[in-house]
């Protein structure tokens, strides 16, 4: 018997499948037990996030009220929330989670190509978070230094968690960085080499190709976040001066000579800017599949899609110092960068017009996932188009540092990446666990959490035009600012207590489908891409039973005329049903 | 592994689009083993961690305004007498080169199935990545003994003690995980092991890659430390 590995066996020969529950559920190398084992954890530490977002906003409402939260607390919790959604949480959750779970489903292998490094690479994620929550518990806590991580001052004493904190989190970034090149060598791999006979990439569904092009992105990008962090390591640990210049600190000089800060910024934001794309192209990918399947239409557009996908992905690399533009860097620079960040939104708003062209006449289902996608819609608009403002040097002076920009990012990639991870779990949840939850509670979850981000955020534009600061721990008595931009900061308050509380919605509908959810169909979304395909339900290890699927046409086969479904999947013949639009 | 079959039987179509066509064709995009692909794509992205760390480097060497060592006389080294410059260097980047090219035969006679042959040659070259690797803690040695230190630099910048260690430090990592790596599998080409893996042999030339982008990465710190 010759050897084919696992992703790339035609027939089902005699393999081992695991059978204790530990081989099952916990050293598992089943790309689908490895997705959820991310996508749990993923969720789990965003709670603590979001959590920590709860408090900050109760001290900006109501300054004064709460005695526990100190200037010091503030600052770390504004840096632990930043860095864990959007890293721990969003980065996880699409790449390790989604990537994990659809790779090889959409694509009908039976796996990733190689199980056991996909393993390993969850097992360094958890070790990543374990070491990122410690930090929370040293000796003068977890670092206060903002999510950017900027020396001087993330070294320099004065700084929160200026000790064992801001190691503690330079080191579970690097372990995250490994954890995510493990996941990703596998995830790229298996898009390249191992898909199933008939999907060539022109035929792939787009969330595989907004997931795979992030990867790529990750790989990328990360690299210069490791590097940054080494760097910054060894600066704090064996006074060398790569980022530190002769400074003085609090009256002692700590011995640093002739380094960069500026250098610093460039590295972390070489990384920065496309970990922005990291997290919105599985959006953008999930979206575009989500809005086809529910409005039974095809996707408009597939190539130019396909194509935006990776122009913006090209293009995210040659932008990142706009985020730097009042850091002092040469003025010509901030000319060119401005110009890439204005070229990016052409392929971006291609991209949002084929989505809006796509429901133009769609038999349009407003089921619980069709509707965090069209709200995704909306949001991605909104802090889109605020980037645009941003994106000029001349309106970003003013801007910079203010509300306005946390109103921006918070649109732009919080609420709208994860409004596509609420639909996405709705969509995909029958799937995963064979069951179905409650189509209303899950529509109560979606309005109160649309509305309420918009009710949190669209103020936020508006204390940012006034020069309300960001990262701040109070405001004071300040000249500038009118009363009511406090009576606005406890409206925003309020509002963010109810979206958090929100949330409860979602996991009460969830452990109530678990539970004593009914049972799903195999395909209750009438979808035609392959994973709802599977002869189990949910799939089983090894995903396609006895023989690969073949597949025969794209993904997005919806309405065609002439067939008696308004659907049909991927693996059905050439010969046995009219082909659409796409090939 | 199955050999790609372009499924959809129609004329492929000329120019830009056939070669879009070509490469998004079904099932895999290169001919070549996953392990291969996965090598290449690994090596990409541990290039953009080298360059960062290069082009860190170079900017810390701009920015400082303290003199920069000059490298004819800090990487001196005693014979006969004489001061040789880069003398060490020299004969450090001679066996770095010369073991890529005992891995490259190795990886010939891997796909003859030579063995016995194969394995010398991996285990030649491992063992010259080890001396290399012994000279650079040699050449470590000497410089700490001389006073330069991560932090600080009696010839002059501090930056130079600083990335001189922090990158060769890197580098040699890369040069033992490779000497182990090349261990592993020259013992287990030794045993037989990849016989029963259909194209086993592969895996002596994804070795090999590893290996060699190793040297070239070396070429470049050879350049940017020592020749400017
Ligand atoms: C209910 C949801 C959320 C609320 C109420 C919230 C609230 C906040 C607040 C109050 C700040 C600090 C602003 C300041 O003082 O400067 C902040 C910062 C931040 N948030 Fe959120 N946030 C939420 C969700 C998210 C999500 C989903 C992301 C994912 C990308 C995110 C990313 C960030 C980042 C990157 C920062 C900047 C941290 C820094 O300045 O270092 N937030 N958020
Ligand atoms: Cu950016």
């Amino acid at each position: 018997m010759s050897y084919v590995a696992f992703a790339d066996r035609d027939h089902e020969q005699d393999h081992h499948d695991p059978d204790t529950f530990i081989t099952k559920y916990v050293w598992s190398q089943d790309h689908k037990v490895i997705a959820i084992q991310y996508g749990i954890t993923a969720i789990l530490v965003g709670l603590i996030a979001l959590g920590l977002s709860v408090l900050m906003r109760l001290q900006l409402g109501f300054p004064n009220e709460y005695s526990f939260i100190n200037p010091e607390n503030y600052y770390q919790f504004v840096t632990m929330h930043g860095m864990i959604m959007v890293i721990y949480l969003l980065t996880a959750l699409f790449l390790g989670g989604f990537g994990n779970y659809l790779i090889p489903l959409m694509c009908g292998s039976r796996d990733m190509v190689f199980p056991y490094l996909n393993m390993l690479s969850y097992w360094t994620y958890l070790l990543s978070v374990i070491i990122l929550i410690a930090s929370f518990f040293v000796e003068g806590g977890s670092t206060g230094a903002g999510w950017t991580l900027y020396p001087p001052q993330a070294i320099s004493p004065g700084t929160p968690g200026v000790d064992l904190g801001i190691i503690l989190m330079l080191v579970s970034l690097a372990v995250f960085i490994v954890a995510f090149t493990m996941g990703g060598l596998n995830y790229i791999t298996t898009v390249l080499q191992a898909r199933c006979k008939g999907m060539t990439l022109m035929r792939m569904p787009l969330s595989v190709w907004g997931i795979f092009i992030a990867t790529v992105l990750g790989l990328l990008a990360f690299p210069a976040l490791l590097v940054s962090a080494i760097m910054m390591l060894f600066d704090k640990t064996l006074m060398t001066s790569f980022f530190m210049p002769a400074v003085s600190s609090m009256g002692v000089d700590p011995g640093y000579t002739g380094g960069s800060p500026i250098l610093f910024q460039h590295l972390f934001w070489f990384f920065g800017h496309p970990e922005v794309y990291i997290v919105a192209l599985p959006a953008f990918g999930i979206v575009s599949d989500l809005l086809s399947t529910h409005a039974r239409k095809n996707i408009f557009g597939y190539r130019m899609m396909v194509w935006a996908i990776i122009v913006i992905g090209g293009l995210s690399f040659i932008v990142w110092a706009h985020h730097m533009y009042v850091s002092g860097m040469n003025p010509y620079f901030g000319f060119f960068f401005a110009t890439t960040t204005l070229i990016i939104a052409v392929p971006t708003a291609i991209k949002v017009y084929n989505w809006v062209l796509t429901l133009w006449q769609g038999n349009i289902h407003l089921r619980v996932p069709m509707l965090f996608s069209i709200g995704f819609i909306f949001t991605f608009i909104h802090g889109g188009l605020t980037g645009l403002f941003l994106g000029n040097v001349t309106i970003d002076l003013p801007l910079s540092d203010t509300y306005f920009v946390v109103a921006h990012f918070h649109m732009v990639m919080g609420v709208s990446p994860v409004l596509v991870v609420f639909g996405a779990i709705y969509h995909w949840w029958p799937k995963i666990t064979g069951k179905m939850y409650n189509e209303t509670l899950g529509k109560w979850h979606f309005w109160m959490t649309f509305l309420g981000t918009y009710a949190i955020y669209l103020p936020m534009h508006y204390l940012g035009f006034a020069g309300v600061p960001r990262r701040y721990f109070a405001m004071g008595n300040t000249d500038f600012l009118p009363d009511s931009a406090q009576d606005l900061n406890a409206a925003i308050t309020i509002s963010a207590v109810f979206v958090a509380a929100t949330q409860l919605l979602f996991f009460i509908n969830m452990i109530w489908s678990l539970k004593s959810g009914p049972k799903s169909d195999p395909n209750p979304w009438d979808a035609t891409t392959l994973e709802w395909q599977t002869p189990d339900h949910p799939p089983k290890h090894g995903n396609w039973g006895h023989e690969l699927p073949e597949v025969h046409r794209w993904a997005y086969d919806y309405s065609v005329p002439g067939y008696e479904d308004d659907f049909i999947p991927q693996n059905v013949a050439a010969d046995k049903a009219p082909v659409g639009e796409g090939h | 592994m199955s050999e790609a079959v372009l499924y959809s039987g129609e004329k492929e179509a000329e120019g830009t689009e056939g070669l879009i066509e070509d490469w998004s064709r079904d099932k895999q995009v290169f001919g070549v083993p996953w392990g291969k692909a996965m090598m290449w794509i690994f090596l990409l992205s541990d290039t953009f961690i080298f360059s960062c760390f290069l082009v860190g480097y170079m900017s810390a060497r701009i920015a400082t305004t303290d003199p920069w060592p000059n490298p004819s006389e800090v990487f001196a080294l005693e014979a006969f007498g004489y001061p040789v410059p880069l003398l060490l260097i020299a004969i450090m980047t001679f066996i770095l080169i010369t073991s890529s090219g005992t891995m490259a035969l190795a990886v010939n006679m891997g796909y003859r199935k030579n063995k016995k042959a194969t394995f010398w040659l991996m285990f030649a070259t491992a063992i010259l990545g080890a001396s290399f690797v012994g000279m650079q803690a040699f050449e470590w040695s000497k410089l700490i003994a001389e006073g330069v230190r991560p932090w600080e630099n009696p010839f002059g910048a501090a930056q130079f003690g600083s990335s001189f260690f922090m990158i060769t430090g890197f580098h040699g990592m890369h040069v033992s995980a490779g000497v182990i790596y090349l261990l592993v599998v020259a013992f287990r080409v030794k045993n037989g092991f990849y016989d029963k893996v259909p194209d086993g042999y592969k895996i002596v030339e994804i070795a090999g890659l590893y290996w060699h982008f190793v040297d070239l990465v070396w070429v470049f710190i050879f350049a940017f430390f020592y020749l400017w």
